[in-house]
């Protein structure tokens, strides 16, 4: 076979396993699901500013002559005590959602990916006890305690949420890759790269990484829902971002204050939170039985 | 077994030893000097000097370790900016509630998760199966403080059920303390409609608290369950005639409870992180709101003591939890008494 042909018969192959994967994936209807309501909200987070009905409600705007107008035509959410369009609002809050799962999935990922393969390979050495045992004392408080903590002693902003929750984070990952690297760790393709004389880069980064994509980007998409939910929650608390602008947490902590009259200005935002994180759930699930190898 | 418990509790001493180093490090490296923002602005230059000493913020690092960790072993947290008590007055009185809440949403979920999930597993893909399937999804993804505010709204503010904040209305004397824990106090104490309101009031946070849970124990129950009908062993009692209930109860319900004890106790710690916000909502005078009010208010002391306390549960009910699996699964218990 030339290179040519190999070079088909590899991406064809490659396709191939794409459409099986879609398959498993689309099995599901509740995963297609998922995936539709996700990349909607993705899309009007990004395109925010283009689609909302009012974007200057997104900062400091006020118009007392609509304040706290219950849900209509005009105003989908109804509007808050200052008169700004509550639908909007969530739309942008999205933004900051989406914004910080991204930022600290992606602080948090490599660090952990790397330490655990290193932990994983090394298994019975001082440096897999050193990197286990540093991960056993972060992962000995929930994120958001040690989150709340850090957050409140810099200052609160939406910039130090984030580096306090990927502080936060990369133990998961450093875990769940820990374990996949040691029970790799003595298999034959890896002691073989170990004989041919790999370097250690090769054996960690192409030999056993590849093998842990699959457990990572699934639990990355969960993740991403859990991210969500500790940086609303500490936003509740309000240590996230600052008013004026919109984070979906300080849009519920203030509306509760209304309950029970002006209700939608808690509800909507509060169910804002929900559809997002369900969505990164059932994508997670669909992508969980996508990598499933049970039944051939 | 002896051996492997031993074991396990070296293993949960040396995290929170570290979890002690972390904390204490994060909080002395932090902007801003303890021994001014405990004294306030109007604090002279020596006086702040004074403190500093006293608190051995002067020394270096592993000397400020050494003293803080000496004196946390002897049950001195220090003093609470906030209150102006020491932590350790604070926390008696603010754990009770906080623990009386937990245990209270444990159990409920225990109960409904059960039930939920072996019926769902026996009715598999029936309308049941499919609506408890969806609940669950939606119990996932709904943060605690999210439920807590739709509780509030339907329970309390629409069908006006329940009381909204607090342990107890304010006219209510509280049954003389003996666990901390009002319901069983008042029943302790034969107060029975004081332990009745304890329980309206406390119904609300503690089903915000329970339904992630709800949802995850009813699904592993349900998978379970549903695994286990189908062996030959169940066909095999189904076949001799044992009635159904009891092979539920015996043979389907304990394998099921293996995983459920699991989750139950990495629960545990997780809620009192979650009791955060919902103990905010309904105004519950717990722990996590405690926990949430001196860390707004930056108050040193009391934010290490609740950091460590949240730890020490965590690796108390990890230990717990591995000891309880191994009786349950008699596989676990020799694989380690073995290995």
């Amino acid at each position: 076979m030339s290179n040519k042909e190999l070079l088909v018969a590899a991406l064809s192959r490659k396709r191939v396993s794409f459409s099986k994967g879609w398959y498993k994936f689309s099995r599901n209807p509740l995963s297609v699901f998922g995936l539709i309501l996700l990349i909607s909200i993705i899309l009007a987070a990004i395109l925010a500013p283009y689609i909302v009905p009012y974007p200057k409600h997104a900062g400091a705007f006020t118009n007392f002559r609509e304040s706290s107008l219950p849900p209509s035509l005009k105003h989908f959410f109804g509007t808050d005590t200052v008169g700004r369009d509550v639908f909007s609002r969530v739309i942008f809050g999205y933004r900051f959602s989406l914004m910080l799962a991204v930022v600290v999935l992606t602080l948090s990922i490599p660090p952990g990916v790397i330490l655990g393969l290193v932990a994983g390979y090394y298994q019975r050495t001082r440096i897999e006890i050193a990197i286990m045992r540093i991960t056993d004392i972060f992962l000995a408080v929930p994120p958001l305690v040690l989150a709340l903590a850090i957050t409140v002693m810099l200052s609160p902003n939406l910039f130090n949420q984030m580096m306090a929750i990927s502080l936060m984070w990369w133990p998961w990952y450093s875990r769940l890759v820990y374990s996949v690297t040691s029970s790799l760790r003595h298999e034959y393709f890896v002691r073989e790269a170990e004989l041919t004389g790999a370097g250690k880069a090769h054996i960690l980064f192409r030999e056993i990484l590849p093998n842990c994509i699959a457990p990572i980007f699934t639990k990355m998409t969960l993740d991403a829902g859990f991210v969500i939910i500790v940086g609303a929650s500490l936003s509740f608390i309000g240590l996230g971002i600052q008013p004026p602008r919109p984070g979906l947490g300080t849009m519920v902590a203030d509306g509760a204050k209304r309950l029970p009259a002006e209700w939608w200005m808690a509800v909507f935002p509060a169910l804002a939170i929900v559809l997002v994180i369900l969505s990164f759930n059932l994508v997670g699930d669909g992508l969980s039985d996508m990598f499933s190898v049970e039944e051939v | 077994m002896g051996k492997y418990i031993v074991l396990r509790l070296l293993q949960a001493l040396l995290v929170l030893l570290g979890l002690s180093l972390l904390i204490f490090f994060i909080a002395r490296v932090m902007p801003g000097d303890p021994a001014r923002v405990a004294l306030g602005s109007l604090a002279t230059h020596e006086q702040v000097q004074n403190l500093r000493e006293e608190m051995h913020l002067d020394k270096p690092f592993p000397v400020q370790y050494y003293f803080w960790l000496r004196s946390v072993l002897k049950g001195d947290l220090g003093r609470s900016l906030y209150t102006r008590r020491p932590v350790t007055t604070d926390l008696k009185a603010y754990i009770p509630a906080t623990l009386e809440l937990i245990l209270f949403s444990l159990l409920i979920s225990l109960v409904i998760g059960q039930i939920t999930g072996v019926l769902a597993g026996y009715f598999r893909n029936s309308w049941f199966d499919g609506l408890s399937r969806l609940i669950s999804y939606i119990g996932v993804a709904a943060p605690p403080f999210v439920v807590a505010i739709f509780l509030l709204l339907v329970f309390t503010y629409i069908l006006n059920l329940t009381p909204a904040v607090g342990r107890l209305a304010l006219a209510q004397r509280p049954p003389p303390q003996i666990t901390g824990f009002l319901i069983f106090d008042s029943l302790v104490a034969g107060k029975f409609d004081i332990a009745l309101e304890a329980i309206k009031h406390i119904f609300l946070p503690a089903a915000s608290l329970a339904v992630a849970n709800i949802a995850q124990e009813s699904r592993i129950t349900r998978t379970s369950i549903a695994e286990n009908l189908q062996k030959d062993y169940v066909t095999a009692h189904i076949v001799y005639g044992i009635p159904t209930r009891s092979i539920t109860f015996k043979y389907l319900l304990r394998p099921s409870l293996i995983p459920t004890v699991s989750v139950m106790g990495l629960d545990f710690a997780f809620q009192l992180s979650n009791a955060f916000l919902v103990e905010l909502v309904f105004m519950w005078p717990g722990f996590s709101r405690y926990a949430v009010t001196v860390m707004l208010n930056k108050d040193l002391n009391a934010i290490v003591a609740v950091v460590l306390v949240i730890g020490v549960a965590f690796s108390v009910v990890n230990v717990i939890v591995d000891i309880v699996v191994s009786f349950l699964d008699p596989r676990v218990r020799l694989q380690r008494t073995e290995g």
